[in-house]
């Protein structure tokens, strides 16, 4: 992270929100899994939400949660929000066969204490960014 | 016996258990906190051993570890089919202490033990997705099916093509919309019933037998 980057966070953060960080898919995939889980990680429980615009797969999502689980702090960290649909699977097999396989489709995740889902369905996830006081 | 031998006989198990149909599978039974999984666990164990799997409550989180049921005869009709029961604790995102305490009452001590324990009953139950032949997914009917606990088992199910039924348990409350579960997940069998009434049980039995043999 630059100079620029960490004092633009703090301003942010200073005003009393988080930033909201939009991840190319480029970016999730120049990484390894573990780097990934460890990106998002890393950047959620410094307050941030990011928005992917390719999500994890299912497995991913798994280990995404077990190491969630052993970072949950009572005290700093209490979780991820984390939002996405089920794989796209392609239309047809035409589009299948271009795409290589089933892919993950954009995500949501964010710190619990400051991203709450309000409705989702197939096409369209709906969050809310809380205070920390949970309005 | 060394361990390659082990592991050889392992997969020699495991694929004569795909090649020839599998007589004994472990089921796990798997959801979000308070769907009722304990509950079901119960009631399964229940109608064909007698006996109970673990003790099941309101409070979420109430099973914070793995437990299981070896050596359940389930029966419709004719069919018949031994399992094991996997009772998992429920898979969640995120676990706030203070839930405990504003929710039930705890003291803080004990809804932080309770957090804690949660935790590492989250990590267990992803760590047994790897371990089981078969999954019934326990869902509230009551509640929102779209959840990112419900998708994400659904995605890891599928992945490794593993049998799912999926429960949409709680139909005796009166918000319960089991309709709601079949349009969202239409690729897999739901069986709506009350595992807290008993309501409705012999058609998971039939669906278990046809669909984990």
């Amino acid at each position: 992270m630059g100079k620029k980057d960490r004092s633009t966070q703090q301003l942010v953060q200073g005003m009393g929100f988080p930033s909201i960080h939009l991840v190319s898919l480029e970016k999730m995939e120049a990484m390894a899994t573990q780097e990934r889980i460890r990106f998002i990680l890393d950047e959620v429980e410094a307050g941030k939400i990011l928005i992917l615009e390719r999500g994890l797969t299912p497995q991913e999502e798994a280990k995404l949660i077990e190491q969630t689980m052993r970072e949950v702090d009572q005290d700093s960290f209490i979780g991820i929000e984390m939002q996405s649909y089920g794989m796209d699977n392609g239309s047809n097999f035409l589009q299948r066969v271009v795409m290589g396989g089933p892919r993950p489709r954009m995500a949501v995740i964010g710190p619990a204490d400051l991203l709450r889902l309000v409705s989702k369905d197939n096409e369209q996830i709906v969050t809310k960014i809380i205070s920390k006081d949970g309005k | 016996m060394g361990l390659k031998q082990v592991m050889m006989n392992l997969s020699l198990g495991r694929w004569l258990g795909k090649a020839f149909g599998k007589k004994h599978a472990k089921i796990g039974i798997y959801g979000p906190p308070n769907a009722g999984k304990t509950t079901l666990a119960n009631r399964i164990a229940r109608d064909f051993t007698g006996e109970t799997v673990g003790a099941a409550s309101a409070v979420a989180h109430e099973t914070r570890r793995v437990r299981k049921k070896a050596d359940i005869d389930v029966r419709s009709g004719t069919a018949k089919l031994h399992i094991d029961i996997i009772d998992t604790p429920g898979i969640a995102t995120q676990i706030d202490f203070h839930e405990f305490v504003e929710g039930h009452g705890m003291d803080e001590e004990e809804a932080r033990r309770r957090a804690k324990e949660a935790t590492e009953g989250v990590i267990e139950a992803i760590r047994w997705l790897e371990d089981v032949d078969g999954v019934v997914l326990v869902m509230d009917a009551a509640e929102d099916p779209f959840t990112q606990v419900n998708v994400t088992i659904l995605g890891n199910l599928e992945a490794r093509r593993l049998p799912i039924v999926i429960v949409a348990n709680k139909i005796d409350l009166p918000e319960a919309s089991p309709a709601t579960i079949k349009s969202a997940f239409p690729q897999h069998p739901v069986v709506p019933l009350s595992a807290g009434e008993g309501t409705n049980m012999d058609a998971l039995y039939e669906v278990m037998t046809k669909h984990f043999r």
